[in-house]
């Protein structure tokens, strides 16, 4: 086709411009009703806060609105179109039914400012999740303000620091298995602490000789994930618990794994003192590109008094809000917490209620049916039984020059989503692959297909993997670039550095 | 169950396949005494019939049917359906974190546009692809403000937000960061002579918000240039988002920590929401939160990917920038949507909409017997009134006619007793002002 | 392949000593290591460093690794033109790539390091070490 012909193909290959670009005066996607009281002098009440115009805005109609942003959304993969084998993501299958009941007139609607006794049907959506996920992980109390995991991690190792406090001591240092998610570490420093790592063993599980020797009476607590990022079951888990509580140091549990555990075991029955769950993980509430998420806290009764402010508690036959306690660490976040992303994963609870072992069975049989189906083609670092994930490692493919990166980016040839590359750190050349419960068996076996036709290639035609992926509308993006001379928003033609 | 995929025969093959005989075989590394022999004791299994039940009972339980004048960082604002239609697609709604660029190009293009509509809202150079909320953005600046000058004590407005004061109190105790509070004068505006005063070489930023708690709008430019004078950084916090339709940006703060809620966000009972930083690109490497770039791939073609993540704690680990991974994109994204079809002239039309309304509500108000305006300063859609007796009671007997008072301040401001904050947007409708007030004439005609 | 008139330390810098003044960078390995820089972080000119301490960081894309001060003194140039055109890192490490210079406390302390075959042997056996 000739140059001037602008559309030569589907919208999902072409390039769809920024809505800047499409943007002419006067346009309008949105329309206010009249204004039925006298229009205000806007000089005269702001003054000098009168603002001009806001330079560069958009001016779209409706339609173009709606083109643009669904033109972009089939550039993206998702949980509705496939398989995302993310280890330690949980990418389950996000139920419709939780989108239409969190916009229900009345649940959408409703400010947190307003009087509790007009809001108990909010309330006790609230008080039931608590009920419910204290039910699951076998502790005593929580909190369902912090917005995410990391801050739900924020918020647990302040309630250690306040804890070890009134005991007299803060302590000064969390130790950290080498396994661990970048957000320990991370929050382990903001909350005012040292970090310490603990070697994983030749099995991939904590060295608890390592860890015996490293807990002194300054550290505070150990962070751990269980089953850990090798998706196995510490085993000597109740363990690891007494030596730290026998020293006044606590556990603290990253609960991201919980896939494996709701409805088989619990961290509460095995010595953890305080835990998050990640709702967007175990809970299905949908990841929407990157969030919203809730990172819910749970506590052992010693650790009670030190939640933030407000606690969901019942009282005279209602649900309220108290502020008042005294031992609080404060808030960690304005209002009560993310209460639609609450809802959808008490949604999501109710949908299965006592069932929910059946998830976390059928998760556990598709990634054992997959690590049996690749062990052959793939190396597998560590022999110790998998529960919800297996990791892998790219050693056999390594020979040729094929990394863990390469293979990831293959996959998205056949149609998946890469599973998650290159953690954790103690395997190198890691591949972390978590299907989730929601895969069918057919789903599972076209994913061990497709993983083991990769194998072969990388073995026959490592090029050909080196430089994948090859139909994807845009192949792999300069990183560098991004980095080195960041473009980080728009800008019209007539300033400098203006984006196409 | 309707969301696992497997048939029994199928769960067979596979037990099969893996060599074993029963599920029950692949939880042996579980000790034998951690494993539940019962199910849990939880409610349900619901199916999709009785969990619309279920959220149509509670949903009948909260504030159906009652007018609200209620703000105070969460704004009720027209909201268009088209929203919805295009948060609900699949492919926004159930992808994941845009890590492999070449297949979220959808999520990284919208990311790019958010933070380009949030450059040209606060007049910075750059933003982020969303924190939490405003509470933790502006935390977030307040610490980014401590790397940068690396000084630790904080100038905070008592005008800010008494919750967001609350979240920055939580954080700043346990990183060693000093945080004095300055107060307020008639005008409602900060006190600028008591910032000057409190200003050292150890400040690493003032902070205040705009409009403020009580709605009044505060001179940034003034402020500015004080901070400037101990050269310490202006962190410039924004609760309310649709003011900036027409109140000028504040471009001479140095970052600024803004809740996007207004949006095209529903309140939800407190959240989910999205904050958003937004600096001068010389600080861009001290910010926190996901960034998207535009950049070229292996053909030269245009296109997006996250950068600069070695800010991030999945790399640095110990030393992040913050501990921050989620944020809020399905949030953003909403934003972004909304304000592609408010457009310019629509957000400025909204934006005069709440004045009008609010100057009407005052009006309506002041005409009331022992009802006055406490500030003087000016003031976008929310307002501080003095009541001749107790808000909370007056509050009460508004209920009665369902109505939702304003925010009774003296529990957080003890010497603003009889006070309460008023917000008013373009949803309240004229009958309903003119009813709020005749209710409050009505209720202080009564004994106390 | 590694210059003779440089000396190395373990942490992968060198060092080229003039009088009293060094020239500090990081080794092509170490850049063959973190791929392509995008960023560095050099210290203020004047800034006095201890043997060890860090001194700054250089990043690419999906990595950031601190540089560590080979010995104690006082920083009198920093390598601006990076900020800029960070790749210099990669195409001439031990040359136009250099960080900064500056004043050692004590210049014998420099023939202290690795001299070049010191270094390449230390580089061949971390290539044999499966756990490097």
């Amino acid at each position: 086709m000739s140059d001037r012909i602008k559309k030569a193909s589907r919208h999902t290959s072409q390039n769809e411009d920024l809505i800047f670009q499409k943007s002419a005066p006067g346009k309008r996607g949105l329309e206010l009703p009249p204004l039925d009281v006298p229009p205000a002098d806007v000089n005269a009440a702001l003054g000098d806060h009168a603002r001009d115009g806001i330079e560069g805005f958009p001016e779209v109609s409706e339609i173009e609105v709606i083109r643009h942003f669904t033109r972009l959304s089939t550039w993206n993969y998702a949980i509705d179109l496939g398989m995302y084998p993310l280890g330690s993501c949980t990418m389950k299958y996000n139920p419709r039914v939780n989108e239409f009941v969190a916009r229900l007139d009345g649940l959408a609607t409703e400010h947190p400012y307003q009087p509790q006794e007009l809001s108990q049907g909010c309330l006790k959506i609230l008080l039931t999740l608590q009920q419910c996920l204290l039910e699951i992980t076998g502790m005593d109390a929580a909190t369902l303000q912090p917005a995410a995991g990391a801050q739900g991690e924020l918020t647990g190792l302040l309630m250690i620091r306040a804890h070890l406090t009134s005991r007299g001591n803060p302590r000064k240092k969390v130790l950290i298995p080498d396994s661990a998610h970048g957000t320990n570490p991370a929050t382990a420093v903001i909350a005012g602490y040292e970090v310490e790592n603990i070697r994983s063993d030749s099995r991939g599980q904590l060295d608890v000789e390592h860890l015996k020797a490293a807990v002194h009476d300054d550290v505070a607590a150990l962070m751990v994930t269980n089953p850990s990022t090798l998706g196995t079951f510490e085993p000597r888990i109740a363990e690891i618990a007494g030596l730290l509580h026998e020293r006044g140091a606590l556990l603290y549990m990253d609960g991201a794994n919980m896939n494996a555990l709701a409805g088989v075991a619990r961290p509460g029955d095995f010595g953890v003192d305080v835990m998050h769950l990640n709702l967007h993980k175990t809970f299905s509430t949908p990841h929407g590109g990157g969030g919203p998420g809730a990172g819910p806290v749970l506590v052992k009764k010693h650790l009670e008094p030190f939640l933030p402010v407000p606690a969901i508690v019942e009282k005279n036959g209602q649900v309220a809000l108290e502020f008042h306690r005294p031992q609080s660490i404060g808030r960690v976040r304005a209002f009560v917490g993310n209460f639609g992303v609450l809802l959808r994963a008490l949604a999501y609870t109710l949908a299965y209620g006592p069932g929910i072992r059946q998830a976390t069975e059928d998760a556990v049989v598709n990634a054992n049916y997959i690590r049996r189906k690749l062990e052959d083609v793939y190396d597998l670092p560590y022999a110790s039984p998998s529960l919800h994930e297996v990791v892998f490692s790219d050693a056999r493919q390594k020979k040729f020059g094929v990394t863990t990166m390469d293979i990831a980016k293959r996959l998205i040839d056949y149609g998946f989503h890469p599973y998650t590359t290159a953690f954790p750190l103690i395997v190198p050349g890691a591949l972390m692959i978590e299907p989730t419960e929601s895969e069918s068996k057919e789903e599972c076996d076209l994913f061990v297909d497709a993983m083991r036709s990769i194998a072969e290639e990388a073995a026959t035609q490592p090029d050909l993997v080196k430089t994948a992926p090859h139909t994807t509308r845009v192949g792999r993006l300069d990183e560098v670039t991004a980095a080195r001379k960041p473009i980080l928003r728009w800008k019209p033609k007539s300033s400098s550095s203006a984006a196409d | 169950m309707r969301y696992l995929p497997k048939s029994p025969s199928e769960r067979r093959e596979m037990l099969d396949a893996i060599g074993a005989r029963s599920v029950d075989e692949l939880f042996q590394s579980i000790p034998e005494a951690l494993r539940l022999r019962g199910a849990l004791n939880l409610p349900g299994p619901m199916s999709e019939t009785e969990l619309v039940q279920f959220f149509r009972a509670r949903a009948s339980e909260n504030s159906g049917g009652y007018a609200s004048f209620l703000g105070a960082g969460v704004y009720n604002h027209i909201r268009s359906v088209v929203t919805d239609t295009i948060l609900l697609r699949g492919e926004f709604l159930t992808s994941y974190t845009p890590y492999q660029a070449e297949i979220s190009q959808g999520t990284l293009q919208a990311i790019f546009e958010f933070q380009t509509l949030m450059c040209q809202l606060t007049g910075q150079e750059v933003a982020n692809a969303s924190m939490y909320d405003g509470s933790t953005a502006t935390t977030e600046a307040v610490l980014m403000a401590e790397r940068l000058t690396g000084r630790h004590r904080v100038l905070v407005a008592r005008s800010l937000h008494p919750e967001y004061r609350e979240v920055l109190a939580t954080y700043a105790r346990n990183v060693g960061l000093k945080i004095e509070e300055i107060g307020f004068t008639r005008s409602g505006e900060i006190d600028s002579a008591a910032l000057a005063a409190a200003l050292d070489a150890d400040t690493a930023a003032v902070v205040v918000q705009s409009p403020n708690f009580f709605g009044v709008l505060e001179p940034l430019a003034q402020i500015a240039e004080i901070a400037r004078g101990a050269e310490a950084l202006l962190v410039t916090a924004i609760a309310e988002g649709v003011s900036l339709g027409l109140v000028k940006p504040p471009a001479e703060a140095d970052i600024v920590a803004m809740e996007a809620q207004s949006f095209g966000m529903p309140p939800s009972y407190g959240g989910p929401y999205a904050g958003v930083i937004a600096t001068r690109e010389k600080y861009v490497r001290q910010m926190p939160g996901r960034l998207a770039g535009q950049t070229t791939d292996n053909q030269g073609r245009s296109g997006f990917c996250l950068t600069l993540a070695t800010r991030e704690q999945h790399i640095r680990r110990e030393k992040a920038t913050s501990n921050i991974c989620t944020n809020q994109a399905l949030c953003a994204l909403a934003a972004a949507v909304h304000l592609c079809l408010l457009g310019k002239e629509g957000l400025r039309e909204m934006a005069a909409q709440n004045v009008a309304k609010a100057q009407f509500a005052l009006a309506e108000l002041e005409r009331i017997p022992g009802v006055r305006r406490v500030f003087s300063g000016p003031v976008f859609n929310e307002f501080t009134v003095q009541f001749p007796r107790s808000v909370r009671l007056i509050n009460a007997d508004l209920l009665r006619e369902k109505i939702i008072g304003p925010l009774p301040l003296g529990r957080s401001y003890p010497e603003l007793t009889k006070c309460g904050l008023v917000c008013v947007t373009e949803t309240t409708p004229r009958v309903e002002i003119e009813r709020f007030a005749s209710s409050v004439r009505t209720a202080l005609l009564q004994p106390v | 392949m590694y210059p003779s008139d440089l000396r190395y330390t373990k942490e992968h810098e060198w060092v080229r000593l003039q009088d009293v003044i060094a020239t500090v960078g990081i080794t092509d390995y170490a850049q063959e290591e973190l791929g392509d820089v995008v960023y560095v972080e050099l210290p203020k000119v004047g800034a006095k460093l201890k043997a060890g301490q860090s001194l700054g960081t250089v990043e690419s894309v999906k990595a950031v690794s601190d540089i560590y001060c080979p010995v104690a003194g006082e920083v009198t140039e920093v390598n601006s033109a990076l900020s800029d055109t960070p790749e210099t890192i990669n195409k001439d490490p031990h040359g136009q790539g250099w960080l900064i210079k500056m004043k050692v406390d004590d210049p014998a302390a420099v023939a202290g390091l690795m001299d070049a075959a010191a270094y390449q042997a230390f580089i061949s056996e971390k290539g044999k070490d499966v756990s490097a």
